[in-house]
Parts: C-alpha cells; structure tokens; sequence
C-alpha cells in the first residue's frame, strides 16, 4: 500500500432488496492508475454494488470514501461532484441527436451553449485517449461500439477520474474490443481508475491490473492479476460445488427428436447472434444449456420457436407418431403447431411474452389454445377447468381463476406459465431462466415438473444460469459463448470448472451479444 | 392580383401559423396537444372579452392598450387552458387524446358562450360582436407601405400581428435549433428517460413548453378576431382552422420555419377559389387539399423512415420514472 | 465535510411531499366511490359556475337540466336519438382502442357512412323501398369500413401514426360532403342540405304514423350492436385476438397471430358501425351536412375511454353524456343562455371525470418528509 489514500474505498457496503441481500458487508479499495476487474456470475451482486458507486443505488449499510474522504452519493449527479460516471450496459442517448448534442446534454455549466467549441473539445478528449469517433455523427447511424464510445466521452466529459464500465465487451467485436482496451490502458497511464465488470476470463487476464471476485453478493479476493491464473479465478467466481439433492433419472430409451443443424442469425442491426449451431435434443432427456447472459441462448430458443428470423440452417423435428421429419425454418408459431408439433416454450420474459399481465388467468391459459374448433367464439370452459387445475396442482396462490396474471407474485406467475405450456403434453419443451427468481419451494417444484416431463419422453431443453443446477438437473449441457458452441459435456461427469471455463471461452470472430 | 393574392395567403395563413408554431413547441416535449383547437378559441374570446370591456369603459381609446389589453387576456386565456391540459396529462398522467379532445369540446364552447353573451350584453342587432375601434389598431400597417408599389403590397402591407407570428416561429427555430433549452427540449420528446438520467427537469420542461406552446396557439385565435376579421366576433366563424394547424404541423414535419411557408401555402390554398374564380361545386376539393397532403407527407415519412423527420418519438405518452 | 451536510440537506428539501405508486389492487367500491366523488363535485362546480355566470340558481338549473332532458315526450325522444347515436359511435372505436389503435376518426368514419346512404338515395330514387333501404346500409357500411381500412394498412404495414392519420381522415370527409351537396345543388351553393327523398317514401318509412318509429330503430340497431359488441370484445376469438395484440405485440408473435391482419380487420370493423350510425343519421334525417355527426365522433373516445371498453358502462356514461347535453340545451333556451353553455358544463364534467381516474389508477404515498414534518408540526404543537 502506498501512503497516498486509495481513490475509492468501500467499507461494510451493505444492500438488501426487500429480504434479498444483494451486497453484504462488502469491503473493496480502488487505486489511481489501475484497471481493475470486477469478476462474477450472473447475480452476484457486482453490478448493485458498482451502482451503489454510481449513485443509482444508497447502500443500507456502510460507507463510501473517495480519496480518503466519506463521500455521500444519492444520485448520478452526486457520482460526477466526486468525479465518478459510470457507463451502463443499456444506453441512455438521444438517437436522432448528434455525440457532441448527447454528450452536452444536461450540462448548464453557465457557459453560452456552443456546439463548436463543445464539438472541439470532445475532439480533444478523444485525441488524448485515442477514441475513433465523429462528433456530428448521429446514434442512430452509429455502431455499437460507436455508441458506446459516446457514452464513455460523456463522462469523461464531465471531467470523471473513477469510470465503471458494466460489461463493455458484451457488445463488441473482438477487434473493437482490443481498441477500447488500448483507450482502456491509455486512461489508467493518464492516472485515471477504471473498474471494468466482466466474465470474460481471458479478457480480465489481458487488461486487468488486479481483480476483484464477487460471489453471491460477498467480496471473496482480491488479487494481483500478475499472480493469479484462470483456474484459480474460475474456482473463486463459482466456488466449491453443492449439492442440491435434484432427482436425476436416466434417459429412458432416448431418440433424436430434435435436430439443430448450421444455425446462423443475425439481430436486426447486422450482427451474429447465432453462429452455426449444430445440435441433437433426445427424447427422454434434459439438453441444459448454459452460458453468459446475452451469448445467443434467448436467439436459439426464439429461432427453434419460430420467432427469430434466420439467415441459414435447418432445424428437422421427428415427429414420434407418424415419424416423419419436418423443418421448422421459416414458419410462424402457428404454422409449428399446425404441422402437429407439439412444441413448448417457456420464454425468459413471463409477462412480456409468455403471458399478458392484464388477462386474466384463464384468459392466459388460452393463449395457446383460443383457436380450437370450429366455432367464432372463444370457448372458457376447458381453459377455465385447466386454470383450477393449474391452481390446484401447482398450488398457486391466487384468489381465483379470474385474477389478472400481474396481480400474482413472481413464482406464481412462472407456475401458470409452465403450467399451461406443460399442460399440452409437449414432446419438445424448452425452458428459458424457469426458476430466475423465484423461491426455493418453487424451484424445486419446477425442477419436478421437468423431470417429469422427461420422464413422459419429451426432449426437454433447459436454459440456467446456475451452474450447481445445470449439473444436478441435465443429462447433458452445451455451452454457449458469443452465439457459438465451445462444447457439449455429459453433466454426470463434468465440473463446474470445465463449464465455466467453456462459457468464458471466446475467441474467433462473431463475438456478440 | 399576384399582390392580392399573396396579400390573402399570407393572412389566412397566420393563424394557421401561430396555431401550429405552438402545437410544434407543444409536441417537441411530447405533448401531442389535440386541445390546440379549443385552446384558440379561448384565446381569442379572452382577448375579446379583454378588448370588450375596455372599448365599453372609456371613450378615449388609447393604442397601446387596445393592443395591450387583448392581446395579455388572449395569453392569460390560452395559457390557464394550457395549464389545465399539462395538470391532467403531466401530473395526472391522463391519457392525452382524451384528454385534448375534451379541452377543444370545452374551448369551442367556452368561446361561443361567452362570444354570445357578449353579443347580449351590447345590444348588437346582429349577433357579433364589433370591436373595430380596437381592431384598427392591430391593422395598423406602416403608412408608407401603400406608395411602395408592389412591394409594400406584398410585404409591408400586414398588422403587426403577422410580422410576429413569423417572428415567432424564427425564434421557436432558433430556440429548438441552437440553444440548450430547445436541445434539452427534444430530448424530453425524444426519450424523456435519457433526459431525466442526465438531469432534466422533464416536467417542467412539459409544463413551460406546453403552455407556451399554447399560448402562442391563442394568439393566432386572437390575430383571426382582430386583425383578419376587423375585430368582430361571431360564434363558430373561426371554423376548423385549429385541425388546420394541428395539420400543419405534420405537413413541415415539426419545423417552425417549414411552418412559415406551409402556413401561406394552406392558406392560399383556402382563399384560392376567389382568385382565380373555380366554380363553387370544386371549390371543396380544394380545401381538401391541405388535409389530403397531410396525410401524404405523413405516410411519406413512415415509409421512408428517415429519423429526422419522425415525430418527436415520445409523442403521446406519458412519462414515467423507472421505480428503482 | 460540511459540504456534505450541505447536500444532504438541499437533497432532503428536494424529496417531494409524496411518491406516486400505481394502486396494486383497485377495488370495485372504491373505484365507483371516487367517479362519483367526482361527478358530484364536477355539479357542484358547474352549479356554482352557472350561479355565478347567469345568477340563476343552482336548483333551478338542475330542475330545468332534468326537465329538458326527460321532461316532455319530445325531450326523452332527443335524448334517445342522442344517445343511440353517441352509444353506436362509442361502441364503434372501442375495438380499435382495446387493441390501442387511437382512432379519432370516428367522426369521418360516420360522415363516410351517411355519404355513402345520401349517394344511394340520390341516384337511387327509381329503384323500389326495400332495395333502395339495404343498398343504403350495406354502402354505408362498406364507406365507413373503408375509411377504417386506410389508415389501417398504413398502421399495420409502416407503423404511420394513427392519431393523426385518422384525424385528417375527418376532414378529408367533410370536403367530400360539401362537394358533393354542391354537385346535387347546383343553384345555390349555400345550402347545406338537399332534399335527397322528394317523395317522401324513406321518411315516411322512419317516422311511420306517429314519428316514433325511427326512434324506435334506433334503438333496436344499437341494441343489436352492444350486444354484438359486448360478445364480439369478450366471447370471440377475434375479440380475443385484438385483446392480445393491444396488450403486448410481442405475445402476440410468440403465439403466432398476424398482428397486420389483426389490426386490418378491427379498423374496418371500427369503420363499419361507425358507417351504420352514418346510415341511420342521414337516412332518418333524410339530408345530410358536414355537421351531421356534430363532433360525436370525438366525444365518443371520450366515452369509450371513460367506460374502460366496457360496452355495458357505456350505455350509461353515453346517457349522462346526452342527458346532460339536452338538458343544457334546455336550460339555454329556458333560462336565456348560450346554448353553448351545455358545451362548458360536459367539458368541465369530463375534465373532472378524466382526471378522478388517476386517483383510481394511482395511490399517493407519502414520503419521509412529509412524515417527518407532521411529527414536527405535533411536536411544535406539544
């Protein structure tokens, strides 16, 4: 340590979300002059600890000293009195405004309001750091790494020295990766902090001075990266294994049921988000599916569910009664179920997707349904009587059938959601983050669910972020990185650290998010 | 006749100009304000009432205050129904159409109430009301304009009125152009979130620029009344020239200085039969017209997509902060 | 430190006196309790409004209100027409905003349908009673439906703003009206009517012996409609779909419903009741105007929004709505008054009506310091 006080301490940092516990009792010192990596699972509280930073947050408990000195930070605005910005994986910009015009806005420093001189000096901030960027170009015809330098210039525009940059990389290319890093390194010889949130291993190896774990909201270590090595920090990040007593059986006779072959897509911008996937989902099976957040699997799902638009390959289903093989490319949701496939999907976003908040719970239970028969009118009858048994089976708490689905708590929302996708005996099922917040009583409950559907011979493919359950729960998992496949392991046999380090594991071109 | 013309565009066209000029300020904060049509007539039956009862109070007309005295009761009218619009929409968080249309069935009536009331109360044989002692003061062009030929027809010959509706619309180009304020002002229409996590007062924003917005709307209400009409007041004459300027802020895609020469375009367009003589059975296409290229210029921009030239992106929705 | 302090104390000046919560779970009582709440004191106001404005007394005036609107044969037969009318046009938009489509063309989307019905009687005189009446309805549903139909398709397939779209539609319609009254009346082009049955035979038809029986229609066809409406919005699967799409486009996708086809299909539903109302409006009158529907269609939305899209509120919200406008009517005449003044009284009870939803909709909570300066108000006072 050096006598001069480090730029940012925090002490006893502690933060709760109604009985949640986000951050506890967290302790972390931030030097001049570093890069320092935040290293984490998803939810591991590195993000609510570096809002508490950025002023987003109060923290419950502790304090937040910056240059030796107790600071108070309430809002965002307090952060830049203390010098601190922080650049959000979401953007706040003004599309149709200019970088100069998004990078001034808000500003009232009393000066006459001066788009050239302004424009002149973001042109000399990015000289000195070696940004490529255009300060009358649009957002909107900008790039996301574009973007994303204009929102890095905003702060350092309003004079920052401590910059948090909440997973920079996700949205890069490998080669504008390593142009933020250099800008990255040129701030930090410029004597400035920079804290940059990733999970990319090898990245924090490359650009980090030193880096700090975070697991399950707790400060594990700190450590030099200089002394450190990947292992050692994959098995900080995801700790030693637990067992969580999920019942696994064997696969009962399983067959190809589901066949994913050269997959390629790419977002509305351009860019890759599936990068030719090639797998089999078997009958009788748990296929998990793990990876960062945002590596593809939402795309995969969606492409399997008729919803992503694709730009090459196949995806066959065998059908097990009239055992003929179907592509799936290219047809809406209904066309799938027209050809008799029985396809369930259990999507991330429950009310914005899944189900509609202010429908009423039978209402939602006919989603899938509404358009049996032959007649104009909707029938109630049997959505009605599988909402009661839904509510009775699953124990959903709930006044009645006729309860808008916003109303329930989050667990009960995922129960008649799973519910009614289960309830059409699917013979494939996929699942998206089924268990993200909810209880201990109803994971379980839905970890049963799905077994039970593997055992009623449905191919059932499971998308978690946690590592403990994708081990206990599957029978195989792929790993998923920057929409590409870094491997498929049998989950009887393999560690936590062989997952984990396939999931951080990027290279080749295609890196996005 | 070119004169005559250009003479009668320019002013039909300037109520249409302050109308939409304000509907633009109103909507580049997201305010999509479908109360601007009662909001005129508010204005201009409060700048008549003011002038009324000054012109019944005295013998001696001062200049000043003819022009004064109308033209601050049309800004208090306008402004205090803007007021109520912001209230119910911003505060209350109200939904906007709902909320517009009710102001413009209020204002239309508020208008024709106490325009008929007044008619009542000066005894007039036919039912308007004459403020013409007062009217000839918002006349008043420079006296030299009439030896100037042709160009003091076209260009010097107005009230003062007209010179300040395009004025007006300059500044408000200017303002939302070059300023902090009109940067700081697009943002809350474009993407209120963003603007409020750089520190934007958004409702405040909302509130100003919705009433002042309105404002100026009342006085191309007031301009109509005084200067157009030679200051009589009869209910239901000012016709649906409030959509007219609601159109018009389509038709120069949110621009106050487009909105200059759109205003005398519409406004040539709904004088045009009289000057060039079309048979009255076609003169209903052409007042079509101005509508009809509305929508054209409306579709035009959804095809072509080009982000200048959307709507102010939040137009018609309320803000909300993120619960955090 | 002490600019630490500092802040935090501006910081505490600047926490507003209360948090806007949305209200989790809204009862039935309390939300009726808070409308009439509102109505009440909107009365209380315009009664006052009306003392103060006229020096008439508030009692007489609401007698008189009551009187005008249901008093006299003649006044309950006005108010019925009034409310049929506002009823059909109310129910029309309802499935375009259910699936938030803003359609404020209502008001063309009628005149459409009465053009169409005028057209048909004018060159239809030839043609016998009963196939003139159907060629009529059927036109004035295809007209209406059609002016639903192009916005739209430009809705559905360029996402072109709806609100603005369908409110130029409006005045595109009464051009067209004007124009063809004055291809009809080629004498004087100041008359905003033309006889369109010389022969009497359609009014005869509507009024029937007495005059009563167009009222009676009336009232059997928007009967008709709300209970088609009512099955259509909660019953079908058309109704279902709409539902789902105004709720959330992305549910829509990831159950497969053409939200294009959707959208088509519901505006030209929108247009087509309001084609009818158009029918009924032009075809009893037998004459039809710029005016003739008389800014209903935008009191509608009003209605509609006001009733939560609930076809059975509706009957009543339309019948406050056309009593209080009858009723205002009266009391001009009757107590010397602009007739405008029934205007004023329905926007400021609208006003009142409007704003009372957000204390439905929304709790205010408050904060630690307003909590903090009650304690300090009870303290100052012990």
């Amino acid at each position: 340590m050096t006598n001069t006080p480090p730029a940012l301490e925090l002490r006893h940092v502690t933060k709760r979300f109604g009985s949640v516990i986000a951050n506890h009792d967290v302790d972390m010192d931030f030097r001049h002059g570093e890069i320092l990596a935040i290293l984490g699972e998803n939810g591991s509280g590195k993000t609510t600890l570096m809002n508490m930073i950025a002023g987003i947050y109060y923290p419950d408990e502790g304090e937040i000293l910056v240059d030796g000195e107790l600071a108070l930070i309430r809002s965002p605005k307090d952060a830049f009195r203390y010098h601190i910005g922080m650049i959000h994986q979401h953007f706040k910009l003004v599309d149709i405004f200019t970088a100069t015009e998004n990078i001034i806005l808000g500003i009232d420093d009393g000066e006459k309001y001066n788009l050239k001189k302004a424009a002149a000096r973001v042109l000399e901030i990015t000289e000195r750091y070696g940004f490529e960027i255009d300060p009358y170009k649009k957002i909107y015809e900008m790039s996301v790494s574009e973007k994303q330098t204009v929102e890095i210039l905003k702060v350092l525009y309003r004079g920052a020295d401590i910059l948090i940059l909440d997973e920079p990389t996700a949205v890069l290319t490998p080669q504008e990766t390593q142009k933020l890093f250099a800008v990255l390194r040129r701030m930090r010889d410029d004597g400035k902090t920079i804290i940059i949130i990733t999970h990319k291993m090898h990245e924090v190896l490359s650009i980090s001075d030193r880096v700090a774990v975070v697991r399950k909201g707790e400060h594990i270590a700190t450590v030099n990266t200089a002394e450190t090595n990947e292992s050692a920090l994959t098995e900080m990040m995801v700790g030693k294994k637990i067992s969580l007593n999920i019942g696994r059986d064997d696969p009962q006779n399983p067959v190809n049921r589901l066949e994913v072959c050269n997959l390629n897509s790419e977002s509305q911008d351009g860019v890759k988000v599936l990068d030719n996937i090639s797998f089999v989902a078997n009958s009788g099976e748990i296929l998990g599916i793990a990876g960062i957040a945002g590596s593809g699997q939402r795309e995969l799902l969606e492409a399997i569910a008729g919803l992503q638009p694709l730009t090459g390959g196949k995806i066959l289903y065998h059908n097990p009664k009239t055992e003929d093989t179907v592509n799936l490319c290219d047809k809406t949701p209904f066309e799938i179920r027209e050809l008799g496939v029985r396809l369930s999907f259990v999507p991330e976003d429950r009310l914005g997707m899944g189900l509609v908040g202010n429908m009423d719970i039978t209402d939602n239970m006919m989603l899938r349904s509404y358009k049996k028969g032959h007649s104009v009118f909707v029938n109630r009858k049997p959505p009605k009587s599988l909402a009661e048994r839904i509510i009775n089976d699953l124990e959903v708490v709930t006044p009645g059938t006729t309860t808008p689905v916003r109303r329930l708590s989050g667990g009960n929302v995922q129960k008649v959601l799973v519910g009614r996708e289960i309830a059409a005996a699917p013979t494939v099922l996929m699942a998206a983050y089924p268990v993200r917040g909810l209880d201990i009583n109803s994971s379980y409950l839905i970890y049963n669910l799905l077994n039970e559907q593997k055992k009623n011979g449905a191919a059932v493919i499971f998308v978690g972020e946690d590592l403990d359950v994708l081990l206990e729960l599957c029978d195989r998992i792929l790993v998923i990185a920057s929409g590409k496949i870094t491997g498929i392991v049998d989950a009887r046999t393999a560690t936590k650290e062989e997952v984990g380090l396939l999931m951080t594991k990027t290279g080749g071109d295609g890196n996005e998010n | 006749m070119i004169s005559y013309l250009i003479q009668s565009a320019v002013t039909q066209g300037t109520p249409l100009l302050l109308g939409a000029t304000g509907e633009i300020i109103t909507e580049k904060s997201g305010n999509l304000n479908l109360g601007i049509p009662g909001i005129m007539y508010i204005g201009a039956i409060s700048g008549v009432m003011g002038g009324f009862f000054y012109q019944e109070s005295t013998t001696h007309i001062v200049g000043i205050l003819a022009i004064l005295i109308p033209f601050l009761s049309a800004l208090l009218g306008s402004g205090l129904a803007s007021l109520l619009y912001c209230f119910l929409t911003v505060t209350l968080r109200v939904n906007q159409n709902v909320t517009g249309l009710a102001l413009t069935t209020f204002g239309v009536g508020f208008g024709n109430f106490f325009g008929g009331s007044l008619v009542k109360l000066s005894h007039s044989e036919t039912a308007s009301i004459a403020l013409i002692r007062l009217a000839k003061f918002y006349k008043k062009s420079l006296p030299f304009a009439k030896n100037l030929g042709f160009f003091g027809e076209v260009f010097l010959s107005y009230g003062f009125m007209v010179y300040l509706a395009i004025a007006i619309a300059l500044v408000a180009s200017y303002v939302l152009k070059k300023t902090r304020v009109g940067l700081h002002l697009r943002a809350v229409g474009e993407n209120p979130a963003t603007a409020d996590a750089a520190g934007i007062n958004v409702t405040a924003y909302k509130y100003v620029s919705t009433c002042v917005g309105g404002m100026i709307a009342g006085l191309g209400g007031l301009y109509y009344i005084m200067d157009y009409v030679n200051g009589t007041w009869s209910n239901d004459a000012f016709g649906d020239r409030g959509w007219l300027a609601v159109a018009l802020v389509i038709f120069s895609v949110w621009k106050p200085n487009v909105a200059i020469l759109g205003s005398f375009l519409f406004g040539g367009l709904y004088i045009l039969n009289n000057i060039i003589n079309v048979s009255t059975q076609i003169q209903p296409l052409l007042q079509m017209v101005p509508y009809v290229a509305t929508i054209i210029v409306l579709i035009l921009i959804s095809v072509r997509k080009r982000r200048e030239t959307q709507p102010p992106a939040s137009l018609g929705l309320a803000y909300f902060r993120e619960e955090r | 430190m002490k600019t630490d302090t500092e802040t935090k104390k501006k910081e505490e000046q600047r926490e507003p006196l209360f948090h806007i919560e949305k209200n989790p779970a809204l009862s039935m009582p309390r939300a009726i309790g808070v409308r009439a709440a509102a109505i009440l004191l909107a009365l209380i106001f315009c009664g006052l409004l009306t003392t103060i404005l006229t020096g008439v007394n508030p009692i007489d005036f609401y007698g008189q209100m009551i009187f005008g609107a249901f008093g006299t044969t003649d006044n309950f037969l006005v108010t019925v027409q009034h409310l049929s009318f506002l009823l059909c046009i109310s129910l029309a938009v309802t499935p375009a905003f259910k699936m938030k489509f803003w359609n404020t063309g209502a008001e063309g989307q009628v005149l459409m349908g009465g053009l169409a019905t005028a057209i048909c009687m004018y060159y239809g005189k030839a043609l016998p009673l009963w196939l003139l009446l159907i060629l009529m309805f059927v036109s004035a549903m295809v007209a209406g439906a059609l002016w639903g139909i192009i916005p739209a398709f430009f809705k559905a397939h360029w996402d072109t703003n709806e609100t603005l779209f369908t409110l130029m539609m409006n005045y595109v319609a009464m051009q067209l009206i004007i124009f063809f009254m004055r291809q009809w009346n080629k004498l004087s082009a100041g008359i905003d009517f033309y006889q369109l049955d010389p022969t009497g035979r359609i009014g005869a038809f509507f009024n029937g012996a007495t005059g009563v029986r167009k009222y009676i229609i009336y009232v059997i066809v928007v009967a008709l409609i709300t209970v088609f409406m009512h099955l259509y919005l909660k019953y079908s699967k058309h109704g279902y779909e709409l539902t789902v799409v105004g709720e959330s486009r992305n549910t829509a996708r990831y159950i497969g419903i053409d939200v294009k086809k959707v959208i088509i299909r519901t505006m030209a539903l929108s247009g087509l009741v309001c084609g009818i109302c158009g029918f009924l409006m032009v075809a009893s009158a037998q004459n039809i105007s710029s005016n003739t529907a008389g800014g209903m269609g935008f009191t509608a939305i009003m209605v509609s929004w006001l009733s939560k899209f609930n076809p059975v509120i509706m009957i009543f919200v339309s019948l406050f709505l056309a009593a209080l406008d009858g009723g205002a009517i009266a009391v001009s005449t009757g107590l010397e008054i602009s007739k405008s003044f029934s205007d004023i009284v329905t926007g400021i009870l609208l006003f009142f009506i409007i704003g009372c939803e957000f204390f439905i909709q929304y709790k205010l909570v408050p904060t630690a310091r307003l909590k903090a300066l009650f304690k300090k108000n009870k303290e100052d006072k012990q």
